[in-house]
């Protein structure tokens, strides 16, 4: 493995080539700092047809980032929603136009706290304003405008991804034809918090953090961040899930060491995903997008509740959950069907039975997976006859 | 059960409601009953249902639909937030059956119920005549495993809406290919020759 300096030194020649768009109006953002003239990273799939009307936004969850399918240039991994997207899948890139934006305080390659701060010439660190759910979607809105779409045929997102497009539905309400929020949540509950807080501990507590000076040295403080990751991990996957997967089993050796190694299987896969997480991603990004998350409470934004966020609605909705999803339960997705109810929107609600948790919605999983195509197909005929008319 | 019959009953349910109205059909199954309110009413309908493959197949048809048990989740829909509610052959199904027809009248402005009759002749006399518990095209299911917890006859039915003051707007019966009005005049005798009895109330 090259070094880590060597490694961003790469990536960020990297991003240089990859498509951007130079956001030049300014963006007040909710804790009251302005950004402007600001990258934001996008990537495309598909061909936006004639008409306008085969869009198909994606909002990324925490760790994700605009390279939904196909390869990832800046990892040469596949992008992470290859199951569901591309030519002949669920989202099909032969008939939809599939657009997909960084979000900011992410890093790759839009504004995220290891680009440059104007005034003083330095990576941001944690000088990086601190970015709500809400600041994300209104940075994304921009892409929109300058790919000349109107209104999206989908917009869909899972996790934090799911809760982008709840915000965007709430802040733009004649944006999308129709919204698939799958396996989020609309306000973050304490367990969520708790698990996030733990994750920036990790952090913080690795001496090499340093206060998040670490960027100006070309490192990264590689443990804390992937104790963060494995956190993380842990989260994503059911208890039922992980002891089918992993057991007892030992890692590659007939009984136990005696040591600290890595004697289990699932301590060895913890390590690997922790640590090949280092590789791609920014340890204060982590923060600034976990603590995000940790202020997303649509129902705060709008004073009378999630009803209230949104009136008027007229997206129609899919609802998507997993059974075995204990990070963003059947119960906190059923919570905005009942307030997309209450306020008379068009929702549809589906359950998917599985035990792979909160992951499984980057997963194959055929009954998922027919169940978006299904809708999206669905919603494609509806909104074209809609606007013939 | 399917087929003809049901086909005649969604016919029947229809003819029971005005055009553009907002429709909640509980029970949806695979759609069929909010097609036909669409294109024949232009009615602005929603579906609840349980079964997973149901969901995906209203979903493949553009029908909104939400996965959820009418037993315990009618809650979440707000008092008088639908013009109609339409419950098809599943009242009988429930636990608490009363406490479910309440959770439609407070949703609905008005509600449909279709019960498959249990005083319709042809199940009178098989239990009359062979002392077991019967089996026909309209109840197809053996007492071991038979969903309907609660049947009951459109007598009994229309008794229950009497005693509970439920107000009783219309009552159909439906026979094959036939439908006819029932009141209580000729109650007696429509609970006898019907094998689905279709109340709208409220």
């Amino acid at each position: 493995m090259p070094s880590l300096a060597g490694l961003f030194f790469w990536m960020n020649i990297k991003l240089e080539n990859i498509k951007k768009l130079d956001i030049t109006r300014p963006l007040k953002l909710d804790c009251g700092k302005t950004i402007k003239n600001f990258p934001l990273a996008y990537e495309t799939y598909g061909k936006l047809n004639d008409n306008k009307d085969n869009a198909i936004l994606v909002f990324h969850a925490l760790t994700g980032d605009q390279f939904v399918t196909g390869n990832n240039p800046i990892t040469n991994k596949e992008g992470w929603w290859v199951t569901a997207v591309g030519p002949g899948k669920a989202i099909d890139t032969n008939k939809y136009f599939v657009i997909c934006a960084n979000v900011i305080g992410g890093c790759m390659g839009s504004l995220g706290p290891r680009n440059i701060n104007p005034d003083t010439k330095r990576p941001y660190g944690l000088d990086f304003p601190v970015i709500t759910i809400k600041d994300m979607v209104r940075a994304q809105e921009s892409l929109l405008d300058h790919l000349g779409i109107k209104k999206l045929l989908c917009a869909t997102g899972g996790s934090m991804g799911g809760m982008q497009l709840l915000q965007f539905c709430a802040t733009f309400p004649d944006k999308a034809f129709s919204a698939i929020p799958i396996a989020c949540s609309s306000s973050h509950s304490a367990q969520n918090i708790a698990l996030n807080e733990l994750a920036r501990q990790a952090i913080m507590a690795d001496p090499a953090w340093d206060n998040g000076q670490y960027v100006l040295k070309g490192i990264q403080p590689k443990n804390g961040l992937a104790v963060a990751r494995m956190v993380g991990h842990i989260s994503y996957l059911s208890e039922k899930g992980m002891q089918e997967k992993f057991g007892r089993k030992l890692q590659e050796k007939a009984d136990y060491e005696f040591s600290f190694n890595a004697d289990f299987q699932v301590e060895s896969y913890l390590r690997h995903q922790g640590y090949a997480f280092v590789e791609r991603f920014d340890a204060n990004s982590v923060l600034y997008i976990t603590r995000a998350m940790d202020y997303f409470d649509l129902s705060k934004q709008f004073r009378g509740g999630l009803v209230e966020a949104f009136k008027n609605q007229k997206t129609k909705f899919l609802i998507i959950s997993f059974s075995s999803d204990w990070l963003y339960t059947t119960k906190d997705n059923k919570d905005i069907v009942i307030a997309l109810n209450a306020s008379g929107a068009d929702v549809s609600y589906s359950e998917i039975i599985t035990d792979k948790g909160h992951d499984s919605f980057l997963l194959n999983e055929p009954q998922f997976l027919k169940t978006l195509k299904g809708f999206i197909d669905s919603m494609y005929a509806k909104f074209r006859n809609e606007k013939r008319i | 059960m399917q087929n003809l019959e049901m086909k005649k009953e969604f016919k029947v349910i229809a003819d029971l409601l005005p055009k553009n109205t907002r429709v909640l059909d509980v029970g949806c199954g695979d759609g069929s009953l909010m097609n036909l309110l669409k294109k024949e009413k232009n009615v602005e309908v929603r579906g609840l249902e349980l079964n997973q493959e149901n969901v995906q197949e209203c979903i493949h048809k553009g029908l909104p639909v939400i996965q959820g048990n009418a037993e315990t989740e009618l809650h979440q829909f707000p008092d008088k937030s639908f013009d109609y509610v339409v419950l098809s052959q599943t009242l009988q199904a429930f636990y608490e059956p009363e406490k479910v027809l309440r959770n439609l009248l407070r949703i609905g402005k008005s509600v449909v119920i279709s019960i498959p009759n249990f005083g319709f002749w042809k199940v009178r006399t098989k239990l009359l005549f062979f002392g077991k518990m019967p089996v026909t095209k309209t109840l197809p299911n053996t007492w071991y495993n038979t969903p309907n917890l609660h049947m009951c006859t459109i007598k009994d039915l229309f008794n229950f809406c009497d005693e509970k003051n439920i107000n009783i707007k219309k009552v159909v019966g439906v026979n094959e290919n036939k439908t006819s009005m029932i009141n209580k005049s000729n109650l007696e005798i429509k609970n006898l020759f019907s094998k689905v009895g279709i109340f709208l109330i409220g």
